[in-house]
């Protein structure tokens, strides 16, 4: 490994133990929203946005600027936590989360804060978005890419397939799905709940090229996001291994904390285990 | 002459289609029936068949609107609204984007195909979210006038339109202006207020009761959503007898908004001529107006009983 690839993962490392700190921090203060699926994808979108896209944070619309769309809309704490330690807004923001005349709302709301890029939080809609703007950026010869970040409770979404197969059939190699796959949705594992499984296979089938990785290895999603950009005349699909609640001992692969706050005695719990980690 | 409001549709997109390089069209399998294969054939690279996946279609558009483009996005208006609510509701009128749904198909005039084809309550799922504007015209010409409106307004449109031929009104002089209800005809007697294909039954009332010595108000509510608040209270006030007029239920379209505007603000007796909170059926789009009670001699009844009951004006 290359000393200048050595100190990327590491500056990626320091960037996500932040982001997982501010999830805690942020749910515990709203006193509701989903810690689990938040801490499971950090990597996936840190790496996203603090090495693979093509972004301008002092200037959000940027007509060439990469797009990011977070269909697992109720990961939003992850998503504001990434743009404000990205420099979208003032990081103090990040414990409005969920009150009143917030611009952080729940789930993503397209038009309020700088760096969201469309109104997310019902499922299985934030692909057919990204599929609209890819097809954007086809007819416009624009050269920026589309990421979508999809749950894998949320392959159970009919709309999700209607999107896989217009993907493909209009052959948007500039949009790249990145799943989640943490193996968990609200009433239990994914597998138990209405299985979506076997993931892989089934994306194949309908056209897109597929990649497996493990979802908290930066290495391996740096190399999978630099595969996807090679994917020629189809979407490529990233589907990402990761742990419910990583990072914090009791929310990991713990189906309750999907959509459950700390209180303040875990959440301290929770960013001591964090800080333990940084130092 | 008739013309169908959905010809109107597929003619005026390709003459936005020159205006608007922004302009794209998406549909759902059903393009040679809502006419926007008229588009397609012009402006293939900026057409899109998203197959029978109506919810996709709006999320799409949403897409395509969020990286500057004006979608159109046309199927039936059963499917549009009903199939794809939920999409439309969080991905186009919550964030407001610049997606213009164009249904046809609507009401029961669909015909033979049936209740599952004939939405009935298009106007008031449309109607109920915020942000969005919904219009329907009343024939071929202000289709094509609506159209190019809605796509010169920014933010979300619902444009309803129909499946037969229909008269036409109005001629090319006609201005269309969004959010104004257009008095068609002025008489102290009662205000008939109608949308869409209900229009013309309506100036064909008046034209009866003009003959039984009642001279009646006509009023074009072609967008239903912003209603024309003032027009609506300020003829109500007028005449003390109101009527609506429209091919959808009675429950949340056309007749419920100016019950609202009524109730608040100048209470007089309405009764509304629409479809009485049941499902379609088959048959021959004439016939069926006549069995939902759908045609201008149930306007003129409509008049008739409102006046009845009227406590203001001349009995």
């Amino acid at each position: 490994m290359s000393s200048s690839q050595e100190e990327l993962l590491q500056e990626l490392g320091k960037k996500a133990r932040v982001i997982r700190s501010d999830i805690i921090r942020m749910v515990a203060e709203a006193g509701s929203g989903h810690p689990g699926g938040s801490l499971s994808a950090v990597e996936i979108v840190t790496t996203l946005y603090f090495h693979v896209m093509r972004i301008r944070p002092e200037e959000p619309d940027w007509p060439d600027r990469d797009r990011f769309v977070l269909s697992k809309g109720h990961a939003a704490p992850l998503l504001y936590a990434v743009l404000a330690e990205r420099g979208y807004f003032p990081a103090e923001e990040l414990l409005t989360l969920r009150k009143l005349g917030s611009r952080l709302q729940g789930h993503p709301a397209f038009g309020k804060l700088p760096g969201v890029e469309a109104s997310t939080g019902s499922l299985g809609q934030g692909l057919s978005i990204s599929l609209g703007i890819a097809l954007a950026g086809k007819i416009d010869r624009r050269d920026y890419r589309v990421y979508a970040l999809l749950g894998d409770g949320e392959n159970e979404e009919g709309q999700v397939w209607e999107a896989a197969m217009a993907a493909a059939h209009y052959g948007v190699d500039n949009l790249t799905a990145v799943l989640d796959y943490n193996g968990l949705q609200i009433d239990g594992p994914v597998a138990d709940v209405l299985s979506p499984l076997p993931l892989p296979e089934k994306w194949r089938s309908f056209g897109w090229e597929v990649r497996e990785v493990d979802g908290h290895s930066f290495e391996e999603l740096l190399a999978a996001f630099e595969w996807a950009k090679e994917v020629h005349g189809r979407p490529s699909m990233i589907i990402a291994k990761t742990v419910k609640g990583k990072g914090v001992s009791f929310m990991e692969n713990a189906v309750d904390w999907h959509g459950k706050a700390p209180d303040r005695e875990q959440a301290a719990k929770a960013l001591a285990e964090l800080e333990a980690v940084t130092s | 002459m008739k013309i169908a409001t959905r010809d109107a549709y597929g003619r005026a997109l390709v003459e936005l289609g020159k205006e608007y390089p922004n302009l794209v069209v998406l549909d759902a399998d059903l393009a040679k029936s809502t006419k926007t294969a008229d588009f397609a054939r012009v402006f293939p690279d900026r057409f899109f068949d998203m197959g029978i996946a109506e919810q996709n279609m709006m999320g799409t558009a949403a897409g395509l609107a969020l990286a500057g483009k004006i979608p159109c996005a046309s199927t039936f208006a059963v499917f549009a609204t009903g199939r794809a609510f939920d999409q439309i509701r969080n991905t186009i009128a919550y964030p407001g984007l610049n997606v213009k749904i164009i249904a046809t198909h609507a009401g029961i005039t669909v015909g033979e195909d049936g209740a599952s084809h004939q939405s009935i309550e298009d106007i008031a799922l449309m109607r109920a979210l915020p942000n969005m504007t919904v219009i329907v015209p009343a024939d071929a010409v202000e289709t094509g006038k609506a159209v190019a409106a809605a796509v010169a307004h920014e933010g979300p449109v619902y444009i309803r339109l129909g499946r037969p031929a229909v008269p036409v009104l109005f001629d090319e002089n006609y201005r269309f202006r969004l959010g104004r209800a257009e008095i068609l005809r002025r008489g102290p007697d009662a205000a008939i207020f109608a949308t869409g294909i209900m229009v013309s039954e309506a100036l064909k009332a008046a034209e009866t009761l003009s003959g039984r010595g009642l001279d009646v108000t006509v009023v074009n509510v072609h967008t239903i959503k912003p209603l024309d608040v003032e027009t609506v209270s300020g003829l109500a006030e007028k005449t003390g007898a109101v009527v609506t007029a429209e091919e959808h239920s009675i429950i949340g379209g056309l007749g419920s908004a100016v019950a609202e505007v009524l109730a608040e603000r100048c209470p007089v007796p309405l009764v509304r001529v629409g479809i009485r909170d049941r499902f379609g059926e088959s048959g021959k789009p004439g016939e069926l107006l006549e069995a939902f009670g759908l045609t201008a001699s149930h306007i003129v009844e409509a008049v008739d009983r409102v006046r009845q009951r009227r406590v203001c004006g001349k009995k």
